[in-house]
C-alpha cells in the first residue's frame, strides 16, 4: 500500500512541477541513475531499541536518522541544516528559539508539531522512561535537565516549550553556543505521543511505529535483518531517491566482509582487524577511510587501587614515551589513523591542535627520556614492575595491548594482559580494578568540550580518577567562553605534562561502499548519514 | 510404561525449579550490570530501570514471581537489553528457526552419521570402512567456526550457488549452510559410534550363530545386529543434541540466522537476565523432554531394560 | 567371514600359550595394528614437538619481530632464513614458537578433560545402571540438570567471576564433560546388569561395589576408550570453542582453538600459513588419536576376531 502511495506522489510530483523528473536521471546532478534504488548495509549487532529516547548506541542511531527527523539534521559536511526547524535563534546562547515547517507530517498524517519536541524531550529526561542516555539531556544544559533526572521536580519543569504550534523555546542554565549542534542528536528526535501512550513498550514494532522520517519500518527480524521503505508522508519525500533500506545483521567481520565481496550488500564499516590495506589496494573505489571522532587512549589508574608506581606522573610519562604510535598506526592497524599525543581529535570542529612537547621528539629521544624518568621514580629493569593491562574482547584492541606489552618491557615493566567481555570490563574499569585500561571517546557533538570535560574531577566516565583543580577550574570556564580555544590548549598542556591518560591515535572510519551509491557524507566526522541524501548511479 | 512416562514428567518439576534457583544464583553473583553504560547511568535513572525490571525486589521475590509469572502466564518476561521486544517476542521469532535448521541438522547427522557406520563396519577393514572412517574423521577434525567460513567462501563468493546468510523464513537455499556447518561433526561422531558397537555386535554369538546358519549378511544385519548396534548411538543422541544447541551459537554468529543460539552466549555477556532465564527454562525443559524421549527409545531396541 | 577365519587362526595360535595375561594379549595385538602403530608414532612425535619446541625455535613465542610487523604477507611468509620456520602471526610473532605453545596448552586441556570424564563419567554412569531404581533414577535426574544448564553459561560465568586462568577453565570443562560419559557408561551398564557374569557374582555374593569394578567396568572398556578418543578431540574443540568467544587462555598464551580462530580470521587476507600449521598440527593429532582408539579398542576387546 505504501509503495502504491508513493508511486502515486511521485507521479503527482512529476506531473506538478512539469520537468523532466525521469526516473533515470538525478535531478541536479544529472547522473543516470541505476533502475534498482535499494540500500543494504551491514550491522555489527542487533540494535536493541529505535526509541530515539532509549537508543544508546550507534547501530539504532543509524536507524533512528532515517525514521526520525529532529530539529536539525547535518549535512555532508557535518555542518547544520534544516530538519523539523527551518529556523533558529539566540541571542544571548542561553535562550534558544527554533521555528519549526509547517508541512512536516508524522507517518499517520499527523502534523509535527512543538509540542511533539516538548513531550519527547522530557520523556528523555522523566526517571519514569529510565533511559539510559538521560544524561544526554543533562549535558545539553537544559534549565532544570539535572533536578528531572534527579527526580527533584516533574518533567513538565524542564525548561522546553512550545510558544506556539511551531515555535520551540528552550533555556538554559548557561550559555551555550553550539547547543544547536547538539539537538542533532537522537536523544532529542521526537517522538508520537499518542502511539507511545497506546501501545507501551510495543510503540516501535512495525505495525504500531509513528515517525516522521524519510523512511519508516517496514519488517524487523531480530539478528537477522530489518527494513525500511520510504515514508509517503515525508515533508521532502519527492526528493527522496532510494526505495529501500535493508540492515543487516552479521556479527562475525570476516563473514560479512565475504559476503561483501559477494555482492550481498552495498556497504559495511567495523572491517575485520588487518584487511584494510589489502582493501585499498584491491579496490580503491570502493574502501574508503576517513576521519572519525573518536580517541583511543589508554586509561591509568590513579586512584589508590591502582599500581603503587602508576601514581608518579614520570612513570606514566615512561609508559606514554614508551609507545611507537607510529607502528600501531601504520603497521598494525594500517587504516589512516593519526598518532594520537593529545586527548581531543585532530578533526574536531574550530579546535586548534595543541603544541605538545613530546609529540615532536623522535621516537629515539622519547625512549631514550623513557628511561631516564623510570630511573628517576626508582623503576626500570633493575627494580621491575608488573600492571595489569585490561582491554575488551575485540582483534584490534587485543593487537595493540600485545605490541603495546612488548614495548613497555624495556622499561622493565612486565604486563598481565585480561580481556573481559564488554559488560564485566564496564564493571570493572569503572571500580577501578586495573592498572591499565583500553578506552576510547567518540564525541557525541562535534565540540572539543566533549572529550576534555571526560578528565575533570567529577565526571564519571573519568575511570582513571584522574584530579586537577586547574583543569576542573579550565573546563568550568570554558563553557561560557566566546573563544574557549586558550583553555583548552592548556587543558591539553595538563594532560600531557602529567600524562592523564595516555593518547594513542585518533579513529577513522573506515568502511567499504559500492561505488555505485553516490553522495555519501565522507567528510561527517561524526558519521552521520542519511540515506535521503544518498543515490544510486546506474554502472 | 504410561505411569513411568508420568512419573519422568512429575521428577521434571522439581528439576526445573533447581535449574531456575541455580541460574538466578549463579546468575546475581556474577560481576556486572545489565544497565552498564559506558556513559554512565544517572543514579535515579538507574533506580528506575531497576524498579521497572523488579531488581530492588528481595531475591527470594523475584525469583517467586518470575516462576509465578512463567506458570500462570507462559509469560517470561522482559528482555534487559532489547527493549522493544520482551523474551516471549524474541523466543517466538528465534526459536523456531533454530528448531528447523537444527531438526534438519539432525536427521542428517543421524541417517548420514549411522549409515556411514554401519556400512564401516559391515565393510571391515576394507577401502570403504577406510574412506568412511577418513571421511567421519575428517568431517569431526573440522571446527565448525572454521567450516563456517569456508563453506561460505566457496558457495558464496567463489560459486555464486548459495547466500552466505540470512533466513528469509526458511527458504531452502538459506537452510543449506547452516545445516552442513551444523551436522559434520555430530555426523562424524555418530558414524564412529556406529561403527564401534556394529563391531562389537557383529563379533557377538549370535550375530555368529545367524551367519553359521547360513543367513545372508545384508539380513543378519537389519534383522539382528542393526538393533542392538544403534543402542550406543541412541545414548548419544541426547548430548548430540545439547551440543547442537551450543553449536547454534556459531551457526547464528556466521551465518545470521536470527536463532535463539545467538542470544544463548550473548544474553549472558551482556547480562541479560531476562533472555538468558528464557533461554535455560526452555533448553532445560527441552533437554528433559529429550532425554526422556532416548530413555524411551532404549527401552523399546533393548528388551531386556524394564522400567 | 574374514572375521571368523582369523579368529580362528588366532585362537589356534592362542591356545598353546598358557599363562599369558588379558593385557600382554592385548598389547600384542594393539601393535599389530598399522593405522594404531602410526597414530602413536605421530602423539610422539607431537608430543616431542610440544616439549622439546622451545629449545630449538630461534625465537620465543611472545617477541614481536618488529621488522615484520605491518608487512607480515611478505616478510612473514615460512622461511628458514628469517628463522620463522612456519612464518608469523599477524602481529609478527612467530608461529612455530606459538604452534608449540598452543599445543602444549591444547593437548593439556584434551587430556586433563577426558581424564576428568572418564575418571568421574564412568565410575557414576556405571553406578547408577548397576544399582538401577531410585538411586539410579537420583543420579541421572541429576545429570539431566546439569545437563540442562547450558554449560557455556556456566563457564562464562565461572571465567568472569573468578577471574581467567587454566584452573578454572580445567574446572569448567571437567564440570561438563563427564555428564556425556556418565549416561553413556550407564547405558550400557544397564545391558551389561542383565548378563550372566553379573548374574552369577551377584548370586555368589559379591559385594556390588567389587562387581562393579571388576565386572561392569572392565567391560565399559571398549565404549569407554572410543568414546575417550572422540573426547580428547571433543576437548580441545570445547577449548577453541571458548577461545572462539574470546575466554579462552590470555594472550600472550594461546592454544591450537586460539590460532586457528586466528588462522581462520586472517583466510580473507590471503595470509594462509597463520592458518595452515596450527590446523595441520591439530588435524594429524585428532586423526592420531582416533586411530589409536581404535586399535586400542580392538586390542582390549576380550572377543577374538
Amino acid at each position: 500500500m505504501s509503495k502504491f502511495t508513493l508511486l502515486m506522489t511521485t507521479a503527482l510530483a512529476v506531473g506538478l512541477s512539469g520537468a523532466a523528473f525521469a526516473q533515470e536521471t538525478h535531478p541536479e546532478t544529472g547522473e543516470t541513475l541505476a533502475e534498482d534504488q535499494s540500500f543494504s548495509y551491514r550491522l555489527l549487532d542487533q540494535f536493541p531499541t529505535i526509541d530515539p529516547q532509549l537508543i544508546e548506541e550507534t547501530a539504532g542511531g543509524h536507524v533512528a536518522r532515517q525514521i526520525f527527523e529532529g530539529l536539525l539534521t547535518q549535512d555532508d559536511q557535518g555542518e547544520l541544516r534544516p530538519g523539523v526547524a527551518t529556523e533558529w535563534t539566540s541571542e544571548d546562547n542561553q535562550t534558544w528559539t527554533f521555528t519549526l515547517r509547517q508541512d512536516a507530517m508524522w507517518s499517520n498524517g499527523d502534523p509535527v508539531t512543538a509540542q511533539d519536541f516538548v513531550y519527547a524531550w522530557r520523556r528523555a529526561a522523566d526517571p519514569a522512561t529510565a533511559s539510559e542516555y538521560a544524561w544526554y539531556v543533562e549535558l545539553s544544559q537544559i534549565e532544570g535537565a539535572s533536578a528531572v533526572i534527579a527526580g527533584e521536580i516533574p518533567p513538565e519543569e524542564l525548561a522546553v516549550e512550545a510558544l506556539d504550534d511551531y515555535t520551540l523555546q528552550v533555556t538554559l542554565q548557561a550559555p551555550l553556543p553550539y547547543f544547536p549542534q547538539m539537538v542533532v542528536h537522537y536523544t532529542f528526535m521526537p517522538t508520537h505521543q499518542a502511539t507511545i501512550e497506546e501501545y507501551g513498550a510495543d510503540w516501535t514494532s512495525p505495525e504500531n511505529i509513528v515517525s516522521n522520517g524519510a523512511y519508516i519500518l517496514d519488517e524487523i527480524a531480530v539478528n537477522e535483518f530489518f527494513r525500511l521503505v520510504p515514508n509517503p508522508n515525508y515533508w521532502n519525500a519527492d526528493s527522496v531517491i532510494m526505495d529501500e533500506i535493508t540492515g543487516l545483521v552479521i556479527n562475525d567481520a570476516n563473514q560479512a566482509l565475504t559476503r561483501f565481496r559477494a555482492g550481498e550488500f552495498d556497504m559495511m564499516d567495523d572491517l575485520p582487524a588487518g584487511s584494510y590495506p589489502q582493501l585499498e589496494e584491491e579496490m580503491p573505489e570502493t574502501a574508503h577511510s576517513v576521519p572519525r571522532l573518536c580517541s583511543y587512549y589508554y586509561t591509568v589508574n590513579q586512584s589508590e587501587s591502582g599500581h603503587e608506581a602508576l601514581q608518579d606522573p614520570r612513570v606514566r610519562q615512561a609508559l606514554s614515551y614508551m609507545i611507537n604510535r607510529n607502528v600501531i598506526t601504520d603497521q598494525v592497524l594500517q587504516a589512516g589513523q593519526a598518532p594520537a599525543y593529545n586527548f581531543t581529535h585532530w578533526a574536531t570542529a574550530g579546535f586548534e591542535m595543541p603544541e605538545i612537547d613530546y609529540a615532536s621528539w623522535s621516537q629515539e629521544e622519547r625512549q631514550q627520556r623513557a628511561m631516564e624518568l623510570m630511573e628517576e621514580a626508582g623503576y626500570g629493569p633493575s627494580n621491575p614492575i608488573e600492571i595489569d593491562l585490561i582491554y575488551n574482547t575485540s582483534e584490534n584492541h587485543r593487537q595493540i595491548a600485545t605490541v603495546v606489552s612488548q614495548m613497555w618491557r624495556p622499561l622493565g615493566v612486565t604486563v598481565n594482559l585480561s580481556n573481559f567481555e564488554w559488560q564485566s570490563y564496564l564493571d570493572i574499569r569503572g571500580n577501578q580494578n586495573f592498572d591499565v585500561a583500553r578506552s576510547a571517546w567518540c564525541g557525541d557533538y562535534n565540540e572539543a568540550s566533549t572529550f576534555l570535560d571526560l578528565l575533570t574531577s567529577r565526571n564519571a566516565n573519568n575511570d582513571g580518577k584522574f584530579q586537577s583543580e586547574e583543569v576542573d577550574r579550565l573546563m568550568a570556564e570554558s563553557a561560557t567562553m566566546a573563544d574557549p580555544q586558550p583553555n583548552y590548549t592548556r587543558v591539553e598542556e595538563i594532560l600531557a605534562e602529567e600524562m592523564a591518560i595516555i593518547p594513542i591515535y585518533h579513529y577513522t572510519q573506515n568502511f567499504v561502499l559500492d561505488p555505485a551509491i553516490r553522495n555519501w557524507p565522507m567528510e561527517n566526522v561524526e558519521n552521520n548519514w542519511y540515506v535521503r541524501d544518498i543515490y544510486r548511479v546506474a554502472e | 510404561m504410561l505411569s513411568y512416562i508420568l512419573k519422568r514428567l512429575l521428577i521434571a518439576i522439581p528439576v526445573m525449579l533447581i535449574l531456575i534457583v541455580g541460574t538466578f544464583i549463579l546468575m546475581y553473583t556474577a560481576p556486572g550490570s545489565p544497565f552498564a553504560s559506558e556513559r554512565g547511568v544517572p543514579p535515579a535513572v538507574l533506580a528506575n530501570l531497576e524498579r521497572q525490571y523488579g531488581l530492588d525486589q528481595p531475591f527470594i521475590v523475584q525469583i517467586g514471581s518470575y516462576i509465578w509469572n512463567l506458570v500462570t502466564q507462559f509469560d517470561f518476561g522482559p528482555s534487559f537489553i532489547y527493549r522493544d521486544q520482551d523474551v516471549n517476542d524474541l523466543i517466538a521469532q528465534g526459536f523456531p528457526v533454530t528448531l528447523t535448521y537444527g531438526f534438519w541438522s539432525f536427521v542428517v547427522a543421524v541417517l548420514v552419521g549411522g549409515t556411514l557406520g554401519i556400512v564401516a563396519a559391515v565393510r571391515h577393514n576394507t577401502w570403504l570402512d577406510y574412506l568412511a572412517v577418513g571421511i567421519s574423521v575428517g568431517a569431526q577434525v573440522l571446527p565448525n567456526f572454521v567450516l563456517a567460513p569456508i563453506l561460505v567462501l566457496v558457495f558464496t563468493l567463489w560459486l555464486g550457488w548459495l547466500p552466505g546468510g540470512g533466513w528469509q523464513g526458511g527458504q531452502l537455499e538459506y537452510i543449506i549452510l547452516p545445516v552442513i556447518a551444523l551436522s559434520t561433526s555430530f555426523m562424524a561422531s555418530i558414524a564412529r559410534i556406529a561403527r564401534a558397537s556394529m563391531l562389537e555386535v557383529l563379533t557377538s554369538n549370535y550375530i555368529r550363530t545367524a551367519r553359521a546358519k547360513g543367513l545372508p549378511m545384508r539380513r543378519v544385519v537389519m534383522r539382528h545386529a542393526l538393533k542392538p548396534a544403534l543402542l550406543p548411538v541412541i545414548s548419544y543422541l541426547g548430548p548430540a543434541f545439547v551440543g547442537m544447541i551450543t553449536g547454534s551459537v556459531v551457526i547464528d554468529v556466521y551465518f545470521s540466522t536470527g536463532g535463539i543460539g545467538q542470544f544463548f552466549v550473548a544474553s549472558a555477556l551482556n547480562r541479560d537476565y531476562g533472555v538468558m532465564m528464557g533461554i535455560t527454562v526452555l533448553l532445560g525443559a527441552l533437554t528433559i523432554f529429550f532425554n526422556l524421549v532416548v530413555d524411551l527409545l532404549y527401552a523399546w531396541i533393548d528388551p531386556k531394560i524394564r522400567y | 567371514m574374514l572375521a571368523t577365519k582369523t579368529a580362528a587362526d588366532n585362537l589356534a595360535q592362542a591356545a598353546p600359550v598358557k599363562g599369558r595375561s588379558l593385557w600382554a594379549d592385548a598389547r600384542a595385538r594393539f601393535f599389530r595394528n598399522r593405522a594404531a602403530v602410526s597414530g602413536l608414532v605421530v602423539l610422539i612425535a607431537v608430543g616431542l614437538f610440544a616439549a622439546i619446541g622451545p629449545f630449538i625455535a630461534p625465537w620465543n613465542y611472545e617477541d614481536i619481530d618488529w621488522a615484520v610487523l605491518g608487512n607480515v604477507r611478505d616478510a612473514g611468509r615460512p622461511s628458514l632464513e628469517t628463522g620463522h620456520w612456519f612464518g608469523t602471526d599477524a602481529l609478527g610473532r612467530d608461529l612455530f614458537a606459538r604452534t608449540v605453545q598452543g599445543t602444549q596448552i591444547s593437548l593439556m586441556v584434551g587430556i586433563v578433560g577426558a581424564l576428568i570424564a572418564v575418571g568421574v563419567g564412568t565410575l557414576y554412569g556405571a553406578v547408577a545402571g548397576f544399582f538401577g531404581g531410585r538411586l539410579d533414577n537420583l543420579m541421572m535426574r541429576i545429570v539431566d540438570v546439569l545437563m540442562s544448564i547450558p554449560y557455556m553459561f556456566v563457564l562464562i560465568l565461572l571465567l568472569v567471576v573468578f577471574g581467567r586462568s587454566m584452573l578454572m577453565l580445567f574446572i569448567g570443562i571437567g564440570l561438563v564433560s563427564w555428564l556425556d560419559m556418565a549416561r553413556i557408561a550407564r547405558g550400557q551398564t544397564l545391558t551389561l546388569r542383565g548378563k550372566e557374569f553379573v548374574e552369577a557374582a551377584q548370586a555368589t555374593g559379591v559385594r556390588p561395589f567389587t562387581i562393579i569394578m571388576r565386572h561392569i567396568v572392565p567391560n565399559l572398556l571398549g565404549v569407554v576408550i572410543v568414546y575417550s578418543t572422540l573426547l580428547v578431540p571433543s576437548m580441545i574443540i570445547y577449548e577453541s570453542f571458548i577461545s572462539f568467544l574470546g575466554l579462552g587462555v590470555q594472550e600472550p598464551l594461546t592454544s591450537w582453538g586460539a590460532l586457528i580462530n586466528d588462522g581462520a580470521a586472517e583466510m580473507n587476507n590471503g595470509l594462509l600459513w597463520i592458518l595452515g600449521f596450527p590446523l595441520f598440527f591439530f588435524v594429524i593429532t585428532l586423526f592420531a588419536f582416533f586411530f589409536v582408539g581404535d586399535g586400542l579398542r580392538d586390542a582390549l576387546d576380550p572377543k577374538d576376531r
